[in-house]
């Protein structure tokens, strides 16, 4: 398993980049992970990464964007408009879970 | 001496290698589980950053039939792959409970209902088009159809609008 280090800090990752360790995420890291692929979090980012994280905690997977917008109440198009062109892959990534791997 | 620090690993979303890329689907059929194929494949691209584009046409313009697009069904009849004999699918019933167990499975993978999923289509950017020939047949105009339905366009249009594209007929 790929160690890589991040603000610093020794992070375990998978093959493609994605943080493998729940607990060696924090909000912190979030910014400069967001920042390596383009995004400047704003709260509208943040209240999405918090929803991921939360749900994970309590359903193992990552949720699917379907989920995030029914659920964490994030109208779809937003999500589009804050983590451009593959929002689910990105937002998991920013929260430092696995890619999501539901079909829908 | 010390060991050179390992390359930082951050994933490659390859925006740039689905910039311009485009997905045509053709949805022709109008049952429930020949409805859903296109509608799964159209929301997956979308998320991963294709224009992506459906054609509605023949039996599949009951996806986007406001009058029908709650009401798909499922029919075992003629479907081997149901592995039930083939006799069972004529008996009177056999559509709506295989129906009913078919909405039931499908939702409990938190697959959405076929209206909401076209919802989550286009808030996604994805594009829906209704076959002139089709309306025609069929006697429908544009209030007939789901509101998203962006027009009622011919097969040439459709061949141009999706100029470049991959395609899918289902």
């Amino acid at each position: 398993m790929p160690v890589t280090t991040i603000a610093g800090r020794d992070i375990h990752v998978d093959d493609e980049g994605f943080l493998t360790t729940y607990d060696e995420w924090d909000p912190d890291l979030a910014e400069q992970l967001a920042a390596q692929i383009g995004i400047e979090l704003t709260d509208a980012h943040r209240k999405a990464i918090d929803f991921l994280r939360a749900d994970y905690a309590t359903q193992g997977e990552t949720a699917n964007l379907r989920r995030v917008s029914t659920l964490g109440g994030i109208p779809t198009k937003e999500l589009f408009t804050l983590f451009p062109k593959k929002p689910a892959k990105k937002m998991a990534y920013i929260a430092g879970l696995p890619k999501p791997h539901g079909c829908v | 001496m010390t060991t050179p620090a390992a390359p930082m690993i951050v994933p490659d979303f390859g925006d740039e290698s689905t910039t311009g890329r485009k997905l045509a689907i053709i949805c022709s059929k109008g049952t429930l589980d020949m409805a859903y194929p296109g509608l799964i494949l159209a929301n997956a691209a979308l998320g991963e950053g294709v224009e992506t584009h459906l054609f509605f046409t023949f039996w599949g313009f009951d996806i986007i039939t406001k009058s029908r697009m709650a009401d798909l069904k499922f029919t075992p009849l003629g479907n081997t792959a149901t592995h039930l004999p083939q006799g069972l699918g004529g008996l009177p019933g056999i559509t709506a409970m295989a129906t009913h167990q078919m909405r039931k499975q499908i939702a409990e993978v938190g697959v959405p209902e076929i209206p909401e999923f076209l919802e989550q289509i286009v808030a996604s950017g994805g594009h829906l088009w209704a076959c002139r020939m089709s309306a025609d047949m069929m006697h429908l105009t544009k209030d007939d159809l789901y509101k998203e339905v962006e027009d009622i366009i011919n097969a040439a249009d459709f061949i141009e609008k999706t100029d470049g594209a991959q395609l899918l007929f289902i």
